[in-house]
């Protein structure tokens, strides 16, 4: 009777919640549900019961790319060295926030 | 019977609903099937028991015998409560306890939404406040009648059985006392006969989509809790839910 396989769960998805307007979808965690639906519903549900939410993106674990460990040195190393790069001599105004 | 005492008992009723499925609901905390209904289930119980402090402050407050909602909800017995009998049937498995709260929540959905324009400024005031829980709960309880109903052979026939043996409460959720004719009269409450008219229809469309049917009660439905008379399951959610604050009258939070 008891549901204990895991896979029955329904597919996994990924959860990205936005917590104001204007600003970007941050990723908030994962879970499972039988379709997209159920997992925006599962999402609100998990992820949102305390104010956090704005806005709700749900997708498919299976469908995001992801870099690979072997990838690292090759992707992130470069821009370690390279101080100019990093926007970091200018003063932030007040008032400026999410930055 | 006095608009007053109508009120009361209108509240009552209201509050005890809320009150007793959300202390159902509770019941699957840390025991349903994944993570997300589990925590989907308990926030469903959470808006009921908001509801039912609002609903038994008042009520207490019209009532005026210097009682609060503390002791309308753990110092009452069976009898004084008006909970219908299905908020109070045992959760069984999941496909009961969906069915038991997609009946409710279509009925509590309907009645809010009319309720909105009572002439009584809480109710009103309540009922727009409630509307966007019960929204909610709506669209969850539907949501899974329909994968359940029209998903594997298994959750088919668990689905088949807890709307055959749940069909028979519902007719009792429309049922009125001389406390709906009051309050219906002077534009109070909405008339629970439009009620059900607008829950049938959702219901009957609804079922039909999970592949599911109402089945044929032969005119048998269950009544009694209008005047406290319960099914055999309220004296133990009652026991458990009160045991505590009856044992320590005086214990704070």
């Amino acid at each position: 009777m008891n549901n204990s396989n895991p896979a029955d769960q329904g597919p996994l998805w990924e959860v990205f919640i936005q917590a104001k307007s204007g600003i970007p979808h941050k990723h908030a965690g994962s879970l499972h549900a039988p379709d997209a639906e159920m997992a925006l519903t599962s999402a609100r549900d998990v992820y949102t019961r305390r104010g956090e939410g704005n806005s709700i993106w749900v997708v498919p674990s299976h469908l995001i790319v992801a870099s690979t460990e072997q990838d690292a040195e090759s992707f992130f190393d470069p821009a370690d060295d390279k101080v100019y790069r990093h926007p970091t001599f200018y003063e932030v105004p007040d008032g400026v926030k999410y930055l | 019977m006095s608009s007053k005492d109508a009120y009361f008992e209108f509240l009552i009723r209201l509050g005890d609903n809320s009150l007793i499925l959300g202390q159902r609901l509770g019941e699957w905390c840390g025991h349903a099937h994944q993570l997300e209904s589990d925590i989907a289930l308990t926030n469903v119980a959470l808006d009921l028991i908001g509801q039912c402090r609002l609903l038994l402050t008042e009520a207490a407050s019209v009532e005026g015998k210097g009682r609060s909602e503390d002791d309308l909800a753990f110092f009452r017995t069976e009898k004084e409560f008006r909970n219908n009998l299905l908020v109070e049937q045992p959760n069984e498995n999941f496909a009961f306890t969906i069915v038991r709260q997609y009946f409710f929540d279509v009925f509590q959905f309907h009645l809010y939404s009319s309720m909105r324009s009572s002439k009584v400024k809480f109710l009103s005031e309540f009922a727009a406040k409630a509307l966007k829980e019960v929204t909610y709960h709506r669209k969850l309880s539907g949501d899974w009648v329909v994968r359940l109903g029209d998903g594997t052979e298994m959750s088919h026939s668990k689905m088949v059985d807890a709307v055959n043996t749940l069909w028979p409460f519902t007719a009792e959720l429309f049922e009125k006392t001389a406390a709906d004719d009051v309050l219906i009269a002077d534009g109070s409450i909405p008339d629970l006969t439009e009620i059900n008219q607008n829950w049938k229809a959702e219901i009957t469309s609804l079922l039909a989509e999970a592949t599911l049917t109402i089945p044929d009660t032969m005119g048998y439905a269950a009544s009694g809790s209008r005047q406290g008379h319960h099914t055999e399951y309220l004296g133990f959610i009652l026991a458990e839910m009160q045991c505590i604050p009856r044992s320590m009258p005086d214990a704070k939070w």
